[in-house]
């Protein structure tokens, strides 16, 4: 499981910097995730894993270091960068339109049309979105149903679920289940599970390190900026996560 | 999580009622009040055929706007100067038939000013970052000024046959032309509304710009087509008074602001953005133009009007806020 160098990998991180001003907000990250593989990047609060998040999707723009989407180098100059190359992101406040049915914000800005006119073709953007959320078994009353009208929850499989429409290679998560009940966590994992079954390589921001035992194959660790390590998570255990995540030995 | 497959439906009174969405059915219910309101107090004359056309033919203009005002209020925005366009373009447009004596040249003159109103609006409220209540109030008052300018107060004549068949009296298949031009004005609403990706960029842009933008739409972009749009409907109404009264005068679409919006938002689209209805706004329109048309039959003077008029604005923007779903 350890970090075999294949061109083909979704992602490859090597030695990412980021500096703002006088600040380093990233030293030397190196990551590796292959397709089927989940990542979770853990951290204490202002450890550098947004600023990371943010490296991945294009928002911000390394100081220094390779970033490499499907064997190839990428200059992410803005989201749209990211996009292009299959990278998702599900946002941690999802980013999703409450007063349009579930199937237009899992086409927002993609939108599927027809005939000469160009007019939006709401049955088939319908039909493949509930195709979709069928096979990732997200449980919504209907694709036609308006996003206001579902729970936490069922919000968050959408978001996941668009992700997953539009990805061809990586998925990245910041904190996707922060607002979510017990139950409501379970069936996101549960998503985030089909997704690996899928092919698709995940990195997941979590604050929650009973998930990234529940989830992750391998976990890496930032503080203030350092990596301080990358564990295989069946190869770890809850206190050396701590403790790295600390940097006190316990 | 687990019942949501299906939830049983509530076939009681109570349950029928709450699955009714009120707000988006405010316009109808008030539609067929009035009408049966007006058509029992005003026996004589308000069921007329003559009067009926008449109340379509007098909504045209107000329909126009309407139509540009629901994109706005889509993207949560408002235009508070597509009074003052209607007055603008219209002289423009009356100088430049006087001047060429073309009428296709008069009508572009006047939608090319309407555009530039809309740009102007759209520079300042995208690239400048501004709140378009602040700059359509501001830019108001300035075209409001402009148009005063234009003709130093004077009214302008329309003399061009043609330009008046076209924008005012002619009629098609025994239809008022004016009537034609809201049923067109409807129809490309309609279709930019719900079937273009556009309609679907505007809505996204109204209800959460941030998801909108991390889903590759152009905000910017969108806003600022949404005030040319705008700019270019007031000056449409204006063409239209303009071929309907046989002159431009400054005080033309003086009192529209408040009608429009009073139509769109009666008509179900949200002040908060994310939410319009282009058919509701032209019931509306109807409304409205009915309304005004039974209070003058009723013998009300203008005052009295204007203050039945800005009732109906306050209760429609209760029912629009008051039905807002709680997150």
């Amino acid at each position: 499981m350890t970090a075999t160098p294949t061109i083909t990998s979704p992602l490859r991180l090597a030695g990412i910097s980021k500096q703002f001003g006088a600040v380093t907000a990233i030293q030397q990250f190196d990551l590796e995730i292959e397709p089927g593989e989940i990542v979770a990047l853990v951290g204490d609060n202002g450890a550098g894993k947004s600023t990371l998040v943010k490296i991945i999707s294009g928002l911000y723009q390394p100081t220094n270091g390779e970033i490499w989407i499907s064997g190839e180098r990428a200059e992410l100059s803005d989201p749209s960068d990211a996009r292009a190359r299959g990278v998702e992101v599900v946002y941690q406040d999802l980013a999703l339109v409450d007063l349009q049915p579930v199937y237009m914000n899992l086409f927002l800005g993609r939108e599927l049309t027809r005939g000469p006119l160009r007019t939006l073709d709401r049955a088939r953007m319908a039909r493949e979105t509930q195709e979709l959320v069928d096979e990732l078994d997200i449980r919504i009353p209907s694709a036609r149903a308006q996003l206001s009208d579902l729970s936490g929850g069922q919000r968050q499989g959408i978001a996941i679920a668009r992700a997953t429409h539009w990805a061809s290679g990586l998925v990245l998560m910041d904190e996707p289940t922060a607002a979510l009940g017990v139950a409501e966590t379970a069936r996101v994992e549960e998503t985030i599970l089909k997704l690996k079954e899928r092919g698709a390589a995940v990195l997941i921001v979590s604050h929650n390190m009973e998930q990234v035992f529940r989830v992750a194959d391998r976990v890496t660790v930032l503080r203030r900026g350092t990596q301080v390590g990358t564990r295989v998570v069946s190869e770890t255990s809850h206190n050396e996560l701590v403790a790295m995540i600390t940097g006190l030995a316990s | 999580m687990t019942t949501l497959a299906a939830p049983p439906r509530d076939n009681t009174v109570a349950g029928v009622m709450r699955r009714v969405p009120w707000r988006a059915s405010v316009v109808y219910i008030g539609f067929v009040l009035v009408f049966a309101f007006f058509s029992i107090t005003q026996t004589e004359y308000f069921l007329t055929s003559t009067n009926l056309t008449n109340i379509v033919v007098q909504a045209a203009p107000i329909t126009v706007m309407a139509i540009g005002a629901v994109l706005v209020l889509g993207i949560g925005a408002i235009d508070l100067s597509i009074g003052s366009t209607v007055a603008l373009a219209a002289l423009s447009t009356a100088v430049v038939l006087e001047t060429t004596g073309s009428w296709w040249i008069a009508a572009v003159a006047g939608l090319v000013v309407g555009a530039a109103v809309g740009a102007t609006n759209g520079f300042f409220i995208t690239v400048m970052r501004l709140p378009s209540f602040l700059v359509t109030l501001a830019s108001m008052g300035l075209i409001a000024g402009l148009a005063r300018q234009l003709t130093d107060l004077q009214s302008v004549p329309v003399l061009d046959s043609t330009f008046v068949w076209l924008f005012g009296g002619g009629s098609l298949l025994g239809v008022p032309i004016l009537i034609w031009w809201t049923v067109a004005a409807a129809l490309v609403g309609w279709h930019v509304l719900r079937q273009r990706r556009f309609g679907a960029h505007v809505l996204a842009v109204g209800n959460n710009p941030r998801a909108a933008q991390v889903s590759g739409i152009l905000v910017n972009r969108v806003k600022m087509a949404v005030f040319i749009v705008s700019g270019m409907t007031a000056a449409l109404a204006g063409i239209l008074y303009d071929g309907r009264l046989g002159g431009a005068r400054y005080t033309l679409g003086e009192a529209d602001l408040m009608t429009v919006l009073a139509a769109v938002i009666v008509g179900g689209t949200a002040l908060t953005g994310g939410k319009a209805s282009i058919v509701g706004a032209v019931a509306g329109s109807l409304l409205m133009s009915m309304i005004n048309n039974g209070l003058i039959l009723s013998g009300l003077n203008v005052s009295q009007q204007m203050i039945v008029r800005g009732a109906i604005i306050l209760i429609a923007v209760s029912l629009s806020l008051r039905g807002k779903k709680s997150q």
